[in-house]
């Protein structure tokens, strides 16, 4: 037997390169931070826009003016009780919502009467924008905080629902087989297979939840609202303070982008055991 | 079934016992009046050509079978269990979560790490199924199915997935499991050496009924090499209608 020795790369004519790697079908390697690189751009093209003069101070305040008000506004405290109104009204909405959300997906979800119940009703409201049932419900509830909460309640419910209920369908019958030969009762059953089973689903809920839950409440906070930082912007409006109302939505972006993100770490980490794409 | 204590004509006791099972799937019926008895701890394998039935019995016994059309007796202990042919682990768990899913009581973990070193994974108790070689996952499902102590352990093709040399060292792991804890074994195969290597009785389904029930006598360990093996094997192999090329 002849001793082995490493391959040299073969040159055939018609090849370019001999030892070409191989073409990965994969995204490839995270980059580090790179949630932060397109916001970022963002950012830059807004400060130049402003610095060369492009974009007019009236219709877009410069990113310094932006940071300045933000100041000014922090100082008198207006910033922070508006945000904490807010905030509270989103939690609020956003817990009640997921809980509901949860509930009517594994009713629906386990059994067929549960479906025939609750499916409609679910898929109806999903046609109906937020907007569009304020007026019913400032009839039914005035215009205090509990309109505000239930109509946040109501946009969050349905993608949590929605996705739920799709990831508890897709839970593959071999599971509940396993569930069955074993003489699982109904309440490990619920726990060690339906629930985590609809987790990924449940998890994709609550990203779209998060944002519905802060558009919600720019609807209910610029309808008849004392308080909040929607209120805060819709005052700015009537006085043409466009400075006011970019610290506003810069707000409400940083806190999509925030709740967002910690819906994506904790989806990271309840979510470990699966390899996607992704990993 | 008439029991003498004491007397030497008295049956053996009885694990399971079926009797005149009918089932079938739309218009096709899959079997015929089958009759079938297990005794305490007797280990049984089941041959039969593909789409024999073989499967449809195991789940009959599993009562696995809800949505199945048919009739009949089907008496089996409630302590009973099952292995599948894909280990059918839950991959949200780890392994000892998975091991003892069916169990209740605080000891439960300490039973499951017990049953888990017995198939040779102890220290893998935190491991993600995916992380583990096919072989290991079957592992991973014989300990949950043997960590109850089930009376009956019904195994449909357990090592059909797997490579050759896997399946001889489950072959030798599965005997010393049985022999350890006595269950009555039903063991659904297509492979007929396994079905000798392991079984004491082995039964071949045909026509929707059982047509061969052969007991195995052979010394252990057994052995392709034994001439009884061979006989076993050449006389199966035929009531199975497949001819060995080179004979």
């Amino acid at each position: 037997m002849s001793v082995l020795t490493p391959a040299k790369p073969e040159t055939r004519p018609g090849m370019p390169e001999p030892a070409r790697r191989r073409r990965r079908l994969g995204p490839g390697r995270p980059i580090p931070f790179g949630a932060a690189i397109g916001p970022l751009l963002l950012l830059a093209l807004w400060t130049v826009g402003s610095a060369t003069g492009w974009i007019d101070s009236r219709t877009l305040s410069a990113p310094w003016t932006v940071v300045t008000t933000a100041g000014d506004l922090i100082a008198d405290g207006r910033l922070q009780d508006n945000l904490a109104v807010s905030a509270r009204r989103a939690a609020l909405g956003l817990v009640i919502g997921t809980v509901i959300g949860v509930v009517l997906a594994v009713v629906s979800g386990l059994s067929r009467w549960g479906e025939a119940v609750v499916d409609g009703p679910v898929q109806i409201k999903r046609g109906i924008p937020a907007l569009a049932l304020v007026p019913l419900l400032i009839l039914w509830l005035g215009i205090g905080e509990q309109m505000k909460v239930t109509t946040i309640t109501l946009g969050v419910l349905v993608p949590v629902y929605i996705h739920t209920h799709n990831g508890l369908r897709g839970i593959d019958s071999r599971y509940v087989e396993l569930g069955e030969s074993l003489r699982l009762r109904p309440s490990v059953f619920l726990r060690r297979i339906v629930l985590p089973g609809a987790l990924p689903g449940f998890l994709l809920g609550m990203r779209f939840a998060v944002v519905a839950a802060w558009l919600a409440l720019v609807v209910v906070e610029q309808i008849n609202s004392t308080s909040g930082i929607g209120y805060m912007m819709d005052l700015a409006r009537e006085y043409g303070q466009t400075d006011v109302i970019i610290v506003g939505l810069v707000l409400y972006g940083i806190l999509g982008l925030l709740s967002d993100g910690a819906v994506r770490l904790v989806q990271r980490r309840a979510l470990s055991w699966r390899r996607t794409l992704a990993d | 079934m008439a029991t003498h204590a004491g007397g030497l004509t008295a049956a053996p006791p009885r694990t399971v016992r079926v009797e005149r099972l009918v089932r079938g799937f739309g218009d096709r019926t899959v079997l015929h009046g089958l009759d079938l008895e297990i005794a305490d701890g007797e280990f049984v394998a089941l041959l039969g050509r593909s789409g024999s039935g073989k499967s449809t019995l195991l789940r009959a016994l599993a009562g696995l079978d809800r949505d199945v059309a048919g009739s009949g007796t089907v008496l089996v202990p409630e302590n009973s269990s099952v292995v599948f042919q894909d280990a059918r682990l839950l991959p949200w768990q780890r392994v000892l979560p998975n091991v003892v899913l069916g169990l209740r009581g605080p000891d439960a973990d300490a039973r499951g790490r017990a049953a888990l070193a017995e198939v040779g994974l102890a220290g893998r108790e935190r491991a993600w199924p995916n992380e583990l070689s096919g072989g290991e996952q079957q592992r991973v499902a014989l300990a949950r199915s043997l960590v109850t102590e089930p009376e009956l352990l019904l195994a449909d093709e357990p090592f059909g997935a797997l490579d050759a040399l896997t399946r001889i060292r489950m072959h030798g792991l599965l005997r010393e499991l049985c022999a350890r804890h006595r269950p009555a074994v039903l063991l659904v195969t297509h492979d007929v050496d396994e079905a000798i290597a392991l079984a004491d009785r082995v039964l071949l389904i045909d026509g929707g009924r059982i047509a061969v029930d052969q007991s195995i006598e052979l010394p252990a360990p057994r052995s392709h090499r034994q001439p009884a093996f061979l006989g076993y094997r050449e006389s199966l192999l035929e009531a199975l209608g497949v001819q060995e090329a080179g004979r």
